[in-house]
């Protein structure tokens, strides 16, 4: 077959056929759009899935557009190989929504078959990229715990892996512990530390080719095909990354307050690891092995002046250390000071077996450590100030800091902006008031990386890894701990968030899987996730393009890069296709294969607008088709009311709506416009990042667009919109038909 | 293992909540055949009964949308629901899985349409509100299902209202002949991802959590926080429908104890904050209490803390409740020392949250597949190790959600390593 033929498949079942007239709405495909049509009582059956695929087959149709049920449903039903498949909600957002048999419910449903034929008529099978993949060597940069396991892993699913590390030698800041905290059955014992074996292994593995004394220096390209300079300017080709950079101690020169440098007795639990790796504790003053040693947990985590974050693997090193005196000489008198013992999960069997070999463990604060290493513990239990004296050591149980910059290299003026935390994990909660006013809220400075970037990124927006509070290079989602937003390149271990070296080794092994994932898929042209396997990329037309680096500056993954003219340069294997660069364009010259603003626009002019006399308002709501779309789907299974009056258009995401849209959709006679998107800010739920944001500012601007046209800023908002909201979202969008209605019709109404 | 064998390529994952879906799709997007199998009528396990999520307060049914978004693009992953694994035979490379299937006794092509329901009258307890509310014997498991599909309750098979349900279907999609079946697959690697339960707090006899209707755990607080919940997300007194905003939370409650569970669940004090969070947003005039031992908010955890912290209606009482008993007016009454006053206190309250730990769903069980489990029922890596079973999420330990997917990404890759690694 020769060009485009699109079927229009309706389906009556499910209650669709006694709410609406079918023969009525095959008409609106066959008259309208000149599209052969046909009806079924169950297209999701076998009769009408095999009506479908015979067409196909055939050569009669080769695109479809199904009027039934909700995208969200019967996809594997209606999936017809690379066929594109536009699905007509008919069911849980017309039938199951309006009242049977009214005209409104019948032009509702009329519009969504509209829309879909017209969505048809400007969409094509997408052809992937033809970036091919290079490299699928990966690259890990750091050589610790985290760095060793996630080579060895990437090795053991068959890939070569080039690993980097700044030191010398292999091994890390694991390199001299005596031992480790236990992570097997029955967790109570000191476990040995097998870093050596694990240097070992990656030293005998012959995929994996390693390089001490080495950093990257430079970095450029994506994901199948970066390009990596090193320090002495060998160049690689790598396919993925992992960067497993670790940790450094907090610089105890910070805590004069708990008595560092006071006195030579006072040390940090990793001077501390030094000595006990040198053959025992002992006394810097007089060599003399300690007799009486006080710990002191949290020197300088927990505290907004120092660390604000809990470093979470103190608590069982104190207890190690700890076991590791109690065992040198059972006579040595150790307490702990602690405000919370965090010893999580199977930990606490470790924390019941130090308490069993006599350590003393004191819930307090210290107040002061003398220099004769006199500690002034407030005692929470005793309500009191308690003197310890008598000691011989005071270790500092001091946390980490993430190597997400190398503090060995100057912080370069270019890129300063990205280590400005612009994310506070501090926010207030919502609640609902308060009995006595609102509470003061301590100011959280946090901790500012500074340093050289680790990979030093050739990218538009910047060299550094973006980071998250106090440095940390992690994911901001619950669910999805690997997502990054620089395709390609997963942080694990100490680098994401605090964690031990067991911890560390599993997730260098989960970073392995998605550096080797997104190598597989940049092979296949395919997006990485939250879009999986979606072969679209965003196509720039150049003719049109003037250059002016929104596109470049919005991408929330930082896939467009500027070529030396300042025109854009998409990275394909970098992008997860949001769309949000093309929210961006001014001039709608970026579109996907599947996806463009002319798709959208087309799809909500293609919406019959009765005339004012009429008094049927027509409202635009274009909603996130991962939140509130499903949300007002769900409304539909618990048969919520909603406005007739609605046109609901799915978007890949907010970010992906050009203003454009809206003063189209005003400009042939909507009466409003509604953009439904995710939480943006400090806890941001848009899947890409800042969508939802970008719409945000975009939106605070359409006021000026909206005068020009004469018409109330009050006709376009964007609210805020969970997946939870099935209850609560059919409220907001009639609400906003009710304000919509109090202004009167858009005058452009007619015109 | 030999290489002569043929090595079949496909992972199996043991359970369909987020660590299984997890590794089914990690493993599937890196280009592997993966079948998931879910022991319930619907993916998503405990996360789905969650009403958020703890730190950012974001709803668990999001991710699970973009996880069946993924799922419904990707031939690779098949699904199987009311599926259970019987018996594994083979080694690494070379599983053959006996799966048992329980009658749902509605089929795939049920269209999610409702005339069962509407045909159904008995009301059973729903299982997804851990009993708190009640649903119809015909039922959709939950608005965000997946599948999208109805389960028939069996205590009403064999009655007359069986027939009326199944009549009401124009879609023949009602098998009420339906009996538990079996069948067999072939499977490279195996990812064990049971995931948990909660601990069974009929246990902790002092906390009358059976005869106090105003004492509930922590999953069924979610419950009555959720939006789709019993009580449309007001938090009220299961007794008597009225406001909670005098709330108490048990830290604890099971936990850390030897006559229970030894270890710590890591995830109830987070969890209890969220829950004040909970109350909060509801009640401008609600006091939360939360009953402690130690406030373990791991790592970048503690921002959360320090959230709550501020809070002057959110205060945290160093003790470990001794009791709870009906009062004179019957509101529950929490009894104990406060560990840092030493006041004796009996505070009355609205509701009482006992903060019950996590205990693997395959407690006190033998599993089918070769692999080490420690005195808890934790999956461990057997000695030497089974290289082609891993554990992922709280199968593994005590884990919250980030932990746990990060777990399963890890356990995908495992998977991946004993069907296409090189052999060994």
């Amino acid at each position: 077959m020769e060009g485009k033929q699109t079927g229009v498949y309706l389906c009556s079942g499910c209650g669709i056929g006694e709410a609406l007239d079918m023969d009525a709405l095959a008409e609106v495909a066959s008259k309208e759009f000149k599209l052969p049509v046909k009806q079924s009582e169950c297209l999701c059956g076998d009769a009408g899935v095999k009506t479908i695929s015979d067409d196909l087959e055939n050569g009669e149709v080769n695109q479809v557009v199904v009027g039934a049920c909700s995208p969200r449903v019967m996809a594997d039903r209606f999936r017809f190989g690379s066929t594109q498949v536009v699905r007509a909600n008919l069911r849980e957002q017309v039938v199951w929504m309006q009242p049977a048999g009214e005209e409104d419910t019948q032009m509702l449903a009329a519009d969504n078959i509209r829309m879909a034929a017209t969505q048809s008529g400007k969409i094509a099978p997408p052809t992937p990229h033809e970036e091919s993949v290079e490299s699928s060597r990966v690259l890990v940069v750091g050589g610790g715990p985290a760095g060793l396991a996630a080579a060895r892993e990437a090795s053991g699913a068959g890939h070569e892996v080039l690993l980097v590390d700044k030191a010398d030698q292999l091994g890390g800041n694991a390199r001299g512990r005596t031992a480790l905290t236990p992570h097997k059955p029955p967790y109570r014992g000191l476990q040995e530390n097998d870093i050596e074996s694990d240097v070992q292994a990656v030293e005998n593995d012959n995929r994996i080719t390693v390089k001490t004394g080495t950093t990257v220096t430079e970095t450029s390209g994506m994901p199948g095909q970066y390009s990596v300079t090193l320090s002495g300017g060998a160049q690689e080709k790598v396919g993925a990354i992992v960067v497993a950079t670790g940790w450094r101690a907090y610089d105890p020169s910070n805590l004069g307050h708990l008595g560092y440098g006071a006195s030579p007795d006072v040390v940090t639990n990793v001077e501390l690891e030094g000595m006990l790796s040198e053959g025992g504790a002992r006394r810097r003053s007089d060599g003399n092995a300690p007799k009486s040693v006080a710990f002191i947990q949290c020197a300088g985590q927990r505290d907004h002046n120092h660390l604000p974050y809990c470093s979470s693997v103190c608590c069982a090193v104190t207890l190690k250390q700890a076991l590791q005196l109690k065992k040198a000489d059972p006579e040595t008198m150790v307490y702990v000071v602690y405000d919370e013992m965090r010893t999580p999960g199977t930990a606490e069997e470790f924390y019941r077996e130090a308490q069993e070999q006599g350590v003393i463990f004191i819930k307090g604060s210290v107040k002061n450590v003398g220099s004769d290493l006199q500690v002034t513990v407030d005692d929470h239990l005793l309500g009191e100030e308690v003197p310890m004296s008598g000691l011989d050591m005071v270790v500092l149980a001091t946390g980490m800091v993430p190597n997400s910059t190398d503090p060995d290299q100057e912080t370069p003026e270019y890129g300063a902006e990205q280590l400005d935390n612009d994310i506070n994990p501090e926010s207030p909660i919502k609640v609902a008031g308060y009995n006595n006013g609102e509470p003061e809220v301590p100011e959280r400075p946090g901790t500012a990386p500074s340093g050289g970037p680790i990979l030093n990124l050739q990218y538009r927006q910047g060299p550094h890894l973006p980071m998250l509070a106090d440095g940390f290079a992690d994911s901001h989602y619950i669910c999805f701990p690997y997502e990054t937003r620089r395709t390609g390149i997963y942080t694990c271990g100490p680098v994401r968030r605090p964690m031990d070296m067991a911890e560390a080794r599993e997730d260098a092994a989960g970073a392995a899987l998605k550096a080797v994932q997104a190598i597989h898929n940049a092979s296949e042209g395919a997006a990485v996730h939250p879009r999986s396997g979606d072969l679209s990329f965003p196509r720039i037309g150049y003719s049109a393009c003037t250059r002016c680096r929104r596109c470049t500056v919005e991408c929330p993954f930082g896939a467009i890069d500027e070529d030396d003219q300042d025109y854009p340069l998409v990275n394909p294997t970098r992008c997860r296709r949001c769309g949000t660069c093309m929210g961006a364009c001014p001039v709608r010259t970026i579109s996907f294969d599947n996806y463009s603003v002319d798709m959208l626009s087309s799809m909500i002019k293609s919406v019959e607008i009765p005339d004012e006399f009429d008094e049927k308002p027509r409202i635009l709501v274009m909603a996130c088709e991962n939140d509130a779309y499903p949300a007002l789907d769900m409304a539909g299974i618990n048969r919520a009311g909603l406005s007739p009056y609605v046109r609901i258009v799915p978007v890949r995401c907010l970010g992906s709506v050009s203003l454009l849209c809206i003063s189209d959709a005003l400009s042939v006679g909507y009466d409003g416009a509604l953009l439904l998107g995710c939480k943006s800010g400090d806890d941001y739920q848009c899947h890409f990042v800042k969508g939802s944001a970008m719409a945000e500012e975009r939106l605070s601007k359409v006021g000026e667009t909206l005068k020009s046209m004469m018409l109330e800023a009050e006709r376009v908002v964007q609210a805020e919109a969970s997946i939870a909201d099935s209850g609560r979202l059919p409220q907001v969008i009639n609400d906003f038909v009710k304000e919509i209605d109090d202004l009167g019709p858009n005058p452009f109404k007619g015109f | 293992m030999s290489d002569q064998q043929p090595r079949s390529q496909t992972i199996l994952v043991v359970g369909g909540g987020i660590s299984g879906v997890t590794a089914a799709l990690e493993a599937a997007e890196a280009g592997y055949e993966t079948v998931l199998l879910e022991a319930g009528p619907s993916l998503g396990g405990r996360v789905a009964q969650l009403n958020r999520y703890f730190p950012k307060l974001c709803h668990p049914t999001c991710g699970l949308e973009i996880n069946y978004q993924r799922i419904r693009k990707n031939p690779r992953v098949k699904v199987f629901t009311m599926a259970q694994v019987d018996g594994v035979s083979g080694e690494r490379g070379n599983y053959s899985v006996t799966v048992k299937t329980s009658p749902r006794y509605v089929n795939a092509n049920c269209t999610a349409c409702g005339a069962c329901a509407e045909a159904s009258e008995t009301k059973v307890a729903d299982p997804f509100d851990y009993g708190l509310g009640e649903t119809t014997a015909a039922h959709l498991p939950h608005e965000m299902a997946f599948p999208m599909r109805y389960v028939i309750d069996p205590s009403v098979i064999g009655t007359p209202e069986a027939q009326k349900i199944k009549d009401a279907c124009k879609y023949d999609a009602i098998d009420l002949e339906e009996t538990e079946q079996t069948f067999d697959l072939q499977v490279g690697a195996i990812v064990w991802a049971t995931g948990w339960r909660p601990y069974d707090p009929a246990n902790l006899t002092n906390y009358n959590h059976a005869s106090l209707p105003d004492v509930v755990n922590n999953v069924e607080m979610e419950r009555l926080a959720a939006h789709d919940g019993p009580t449309g997300g007001r938090i009220t007194r299961p007794s008597d429908g009225t406001e909670a905003k005098r709330v108490a939370m048990i830290q604890c409650a099971g936990s850390r104890d030897l006559n229970h569970l030894p270890y710590c669940s890591r995830i109830c004090c987070l969890a209890s904050m969220k829950h004040a969070a909970y109350v909060r947003e509801q009640y401008a005039d609600a006091q939360v209490d939360i009953y402690y031992i130690d406030i373990r908010a791991h790592d970048k955890l503690e921002a959360f803390y320090n959230k709550l912290k501020v809070d002057p209606q959110v205060s945290w009482i160093k003790s470990k409740p001794s009791a709870i008993e009906a009062g004179p007016d019957g509101r529950p009454v929490v009894k104990g020392e406060n560990t840092i006053t030493r006041e004796i206190y009996a505070a009355p309250y609205d509701l009482v949250v006992l903060a019950t730990g996590m205990e693997p769903s395959v407690a006190g069980e033998h599993l089918p597949v070769n692999t080490g489990q420690d005195e808890y029922s934790f999956v461990v890596p057997a000695q030497p190790a089974e290289e082609g079973v891993a554990a992922a999420g709280v199968a593994s330990g005590p884990l919250d959600v980030s932990m746990s997917t990060q777990s399963a990404t890890a356990a995908a890759l495992k998977a991946i390593q004993a069907v296409a690694g090189p052999a060994r």
